[in-house]
């Protein structure tokens, strides 16, 4: 029994690294209908700003929200220079766009603060908590609630806040929002503001873990597809409880199949993905978009 | 969308008559060209070439899925990753002469790809693509699962063929013939495929799949099958790419070949013959060119072009080659036709 | 007509054809100034962290044409990327060989790229040295007579450790944690082989990892349960890192084995904790360059004052800017010793007549031999123990042709 719950515990700690970033992936997609290829090296790419503030004596909180605020603005100016001019395109030239983009912000990293991966601090204390014979990190529990927190946020402004209405409403229907006084394309800008500042924060979370270099979030992308995938790409919150049972189901599958032991994980994490597209499309928590014929 | 050549006014038929000739024309003199080539480069170039050509046809799979019937495919590598491995298999587990293996990596994919195609039938744009991201991803570790027939992460190491019948060509310049002739083949046949009926019903299915049911296409069956053909194209360049390459390993087919063939579909032009081949060169010579620009960080500039690209020519290669000579053709004062 | 035309140009292009190549350089590129050296290293892709060595290479071969060449001619440096992908490494190897017309290929990196090359380079003629991996299969001069590795090979060090299990440790009981790749199943082969008949009892349980997963926790979690007291521990610095500290939070104690790969103070066992790190087992064959036992050492100094000189970009903690200066000292001795004759017969040769050299970044008494049945340059290592504070080593220095 121990095992099984230091297992579910384990994944749980991994899920929601997955979580957080699938609930970047998803903000963009609702906001723009597009799936940004880049939001992982976006993600990558301010948490190494984020290390050059630390580097150069920042306290921790003041350099998290300084960037926060840089990839705010970052991605808002992303959404305005590199992709307003490919907006009205064929759907795949913006893919391709934002796949020029991920190789672009991959390259400078790796140009700038070179390959060899560097340890990223985290803000909780580093001993591990026990509980019963349960061990999990003080991070992983932390991150967790910090991903949770975030969401909250955001489900709060995109609730109850004029700005976040007028958000949604551009999402929606840019023509009627148009009509009606709201600046669709600033609020397109805002959506890849707010998802790259979402794709910061889990940069942020993920590096104490798995290390920052360039290709750090390479992995975890995938994971991230196959957790909003699972929880509905029109559910944010399903997003992230889809990262938390992606993380759990992968790590219950290694442990007690035996025939795929470890060398499958992330075939089963893909598996995942196909069933649930096959079964249920819109994810366990999303809805399904009615589109007129 | 192009205006078929029955709605045209009688007066345009002579002119689009002498269009085709000239395009044929052209296109005898290109295959022309090709074949001089390999005696007119070094070994290293004809490598180079032979590649273009894998990749052309890879991308031309890749671009009957995707351009020509809308599904969209993020996941190709799966089958160009089947078809080498169908070679290395056959060559060196059961010493299958290598031409068997080609047309056997054709029919297989083919298989796949019908097989893959039908629960795809209910998944559309995104979560098609999801879907086969998942499959392109899932390549890797599953060749490495079953070592006893892939050679897991070794990878199976293959003999480059010699030109058969004693013909003075080097194994360069045969494997370059080998894959140009597969090419024009493949080339024709898909040409020939997508201007007819079959074509007609495949584009139709992307526009406007409820209407193309209502007007009798039987979406689903001609959805699978095209998933087919496109995977069958795909794998028979993988088979040739198991020859050129003369290796298999699983670390040569990850994610990023699946992203590199959809950048070749989208570069070189969806839903086009041509675009195919402009986007092979892209995909291989581009990525030499920008580490010959930048050494410190060479796929920044790679980055550069996929964006300047799609900002100039957002329908591709073949889109912009397409317009410009629209733009020659159109005699002065004729208004743009609609 | 249209047919007619095409079979006339199919004939004359036939014809060129036949006219064949040009003859060949007897020394291709080696001229009166300059020797040629072609190399391809991941600069980018999954393994771009490897890309520092081919860049230490390069400023390596830098000081030494600042220091007036070898025998009178400067080394012509070309390194290209492979991504890691073998495809793009037979396209870039081809591109040095046929375009470039290198002397010879140097370092080229990774196991499923060299053996993309093996045979081509073979076919070619052309010496493909010092190849940047640990796989076995590079010592083969009778079926593959051109090509060399360098560093001791990771079969061999998988041995040692289980030489080691066997001789120390009663009743054990083994847990595997490997990478799913050549790397990591060369670890694994090597060391059961060295626990022979013995392996099937001894091992309890074997977990793999991809380079793309995130965390090992949950490996360790279930290598803790399977009641292991063993741990060979085949991991790259990322998932060290994560293993060694995963075990101490979890209190498990094993006897800790930590393959070469990740031994380094700066960038695995600190990050890791160096309490929890305590009674780590290593082999080594390089002095690691964050161990504080060297500190005052000529050999070190040297190398600090190298890469603050000319590759002041490079991290000072990294062990792969030792590796990548020590094999450059190994290249340069080599084509020292072919004096003026700088054909690809003759590198070959004195690649294959090192007797002896000694480096100043290799372990005292470890010493580089190749002979014409030997093409495995450095096959000793000794073990260590991390006491705490550095890697205090121990016991003998194990020669890999003596361990049978």
């Amino acid at each position: 029994m121990d095992i099984f719950l230091q297992q579910v515990v384990s994944g749980i700690a991994t899920g929601g690294i997955y979580g957080a970033l699938a609930l970047a992936l998803v903000m963009i997609y609702q906001a723009t209908d597009v799936v940004n290829f880049a939001q992982g090296e976006m993600a990558m790419f301010s948490t190494y700003l984020a290390w050059t503030l630390l580097n150069a004596g920042v306290p921790y909180w003041a350099a998290f929200f300084a960037t926060l605020a840089i990839a705010l603005v970052g991605g808002i100016v992303i959404e305005r220079v590199v992709i307003r001019p490919v907006e009205n395109a064929p759907v795949l030239a913006i893919v391709i766009v934002c796949i020029g983009l991920l190789v672009i912000l991959n390259s400078l990293a790796g140009w700038i603060y070179t390959y060899i991966q560097k340890p990223f601090p985290s803000p909780f204390p580093e001993r591990p908590i026990r509980l019963g014979g349960v061990v999990f990190g003080a991070h992983d529990l932390g991150a967790i609630g910090v991903a949770v927190v975030v969401l909250v946020l955001l489900y709060l402004f995109f609730r109850f806040t004029p700005l976040g209405l007028a958000m949604r409403a551009a999402a929606q229907n840019p023509v009627s929002s148009r009509l009606c006084g709201i600046r669709v394309g600033w609020m397109l800008a805002l959506g890849w503001g707010l998802a790259a500042l979402v794709g910061a924060v889990a940069g942020m979370m993920i590096a104490p873990v798995v290390f920052l270099d360039p290709n750090m979030m390479s992995g975890i992308l995938i994971y991230a597809f196959a957790s909003a995938t699972l929880g509905g790409f029109t559910s944010p919150g399903g997003a992230v409880l889809g990262g938390l049972i992606v993380g759990v189901v992968e790590n219950l599958v290694g442990t007690y199949v035996t025939f795929i032991g470890t060398e499958l994980k992330l075939t089963v994490a893909l598996a995942i993905i196909i069933v649930v597209l096959l079964v249920k499309p819109s994810g366990l928590f999303g809805h399904a978009v009615v589109r007129r014929v | 969308m192009t205006v078929p050549d029955a709605v045209l006014p009688r007066a345009a038929a002579p002119a689009a008559s002498a269009a085709r000739s000239w395009r044929l024309a052209g296109i005898v003199l290109l295959v022309a060209g090709a074949c001089v080539l390999p005696f007119t480069v070094s070994g290293f170039r004809v490598f180079q070439f032979t590649q273009v050509a894998i990749y052309a046809i890879a991308v031309l799979g890749l671009n009957i899925l995707t351009g020509y019937n809308g599904q969209i495919s993020l996941g190709h590598g799966a089958f160009y990753a089947v078809g080498a491995y169908t070679t290395a298999i056959m060559i060196d587990r059961w010493s299958v002469p290598y031409g068997w293996t080609i047309p056997a990596a054709g029919v297989l994919c083919f298989a796949a790809g019908f097989f893959f195609g039908i629960p795809a039938l209910r998944l559309e744009g995104l979560y098609l693509a999801l879907a086969t991201f998942a499959l392109a991803l899932a390549v890797p570790q599953i060749l490495k699962y079953f070592e006893h027939w892939t050679g897991g992460s070794q990878g199976i190491v293959l003999s480059k063929p010699e030109a058969p019948l004693g013909l003075p060509l080097t194994a360069d310049q045969w494997l370059y013939f080998l894959t140009l002739a597969c090419l024009v083949l493949l080339f024709v046949v898909a040409a020939n495929l997508l201007s007819g009926r079959t074509g007609r019903a495949i584009v139709a299915i992307r526009d406007h799949r409820i209407a193309a049911e209502a007007m009798g296409v039987n979406s689903a069956l001609y959805k699978a099958l095209t998933f087919g053909v496109s995977a069958a194209y795909t794998g028979v360049a993988g088979a040739l790419s198991g020859l050129a390459i003369a290796f298999v390993a699983p670390d040569a087919f990850n994610v990023f070949l699946s992203i590199t063939l959809l950048v070749g579909a989208v570069i070189g032009g969806l839903a086009s013959v041509s675009g195919p081949i402009y986007g092979a060169l892209f995909i291989q010579f581009v990525p030499n060119w920008a580490q010959d620009i930048s050494k410190a960080a060479p796929w920044a500039i790679y980055g550069v072009f996929l964006i300047v690209f799609m900002y100039v020519m957002p329908h591709g290669i073949s889109g912009a080659v397409r317009l410009a000579w629209r733009r020659l053709r159109r005699p002065a004062g004729t208004p743009p036709a609609p | 007509m249209l047919i007619r035309t095409l079979a006339l140009v199919l004939a004359v292009a036939l014809g060129l054809g036949l006219a064949g190549p040009a003859g060949a350089q007897q020394t291709p590129g080696v001229t009166a100034t300059e020797v040629k050296i072609g190399n391809t290293n991941p600069y980018s892709g999954p393994a771009s962290a490897y890309g520092t060595i081919g860049k230490a290479i390069g400023a390596y071969f830098k000081k030494v044409n600042e220091e007036g060449g070898i025998n009178g001619r400067k080394i012509n440096y070309i390194s290209y990327d492979d991504s890691y992908s073998p495809p793009k490494a037979v396209e870039m190897v081809r591109r040095l060989i046929e375009q470039d017309q290198v002397a010879f290929v140097f370092q080229t990196l990774g196991t499923p790229t060299n053996s993309a090359i093996h045979k081509y380079v073979n076919q070619q003629k052309v010496p493909h040295l010092f190849v940047a991996t640990g796989a076995t299969k590079w010592n083969d001069p009778k079926n593959y007579p051109w090509t060399m590795g360098w560093q001791p090979n990771y079969q061999t060090e998988g041995r040692i450790y289980a030489q080691y299990v066997l001789k120390n440790v009663k009743d054990a009981k083994i847990g595997i944690l490997y990478q799913n790749d050549d790397y990591g199943k060369d670890y694994l082969k090597g060391f059961k082989d060295g626990l022979g008949e013995a392996a099937k009892k001894l091992v309890v349980l074997e977990q793999t990892y991809e380079v793309t997963d995130p965390t090992v926790d949950s490996q360790i979690v279930n290598l803790k349960n399977s009641g292991a007291n063993v741990f060979f521990n085949i991991t790259i610095p990322k998932f060290a890192v994560q293993a060694i500290k995963k075990a101490h939070d979890i209190g498990w104690k094993p006897l800790h084995l930590l393959n070469n790969v990740s031994s380094s103070l700066g960038t695995v066992l600190k990050p890791a904790g160096l309490e929890a790190s305590r009674g780590l087992i290593t082999a080594l064959y390089m002095k690691e360059i964050t161990d504080p036992q060297w500190r005052s050492d000529k050999g070190f100094q040297d190398w600090q004052a190298w890469m603050k000189k000319y590759y002041p970009e490079g991290s000072l903690d990294d062990q792969a800017n030792a590796y990548g200066y020590s094999v450059s000292q190994t290249m340069v001795h080599v084509l020292k010793q072919a004096g003026k004759d700088l054909s690809r017969a003759n590198i070959m040769k004195q690649a294959a007549s090192i007797k002896d050299l000694e480096l100043p970044m290799l372990l005292p008494g470890i010493r580089i031999n190749t002979s014409a049945t030997d093409f495995a340059p450095i096959e000793q290592e000794q073990l260590a123990k991390f006491d705490g504070e550095r890697w205090v080593l121990f016991g003998e220095i194990y020669d890999a042709a003596k361990l049978k």
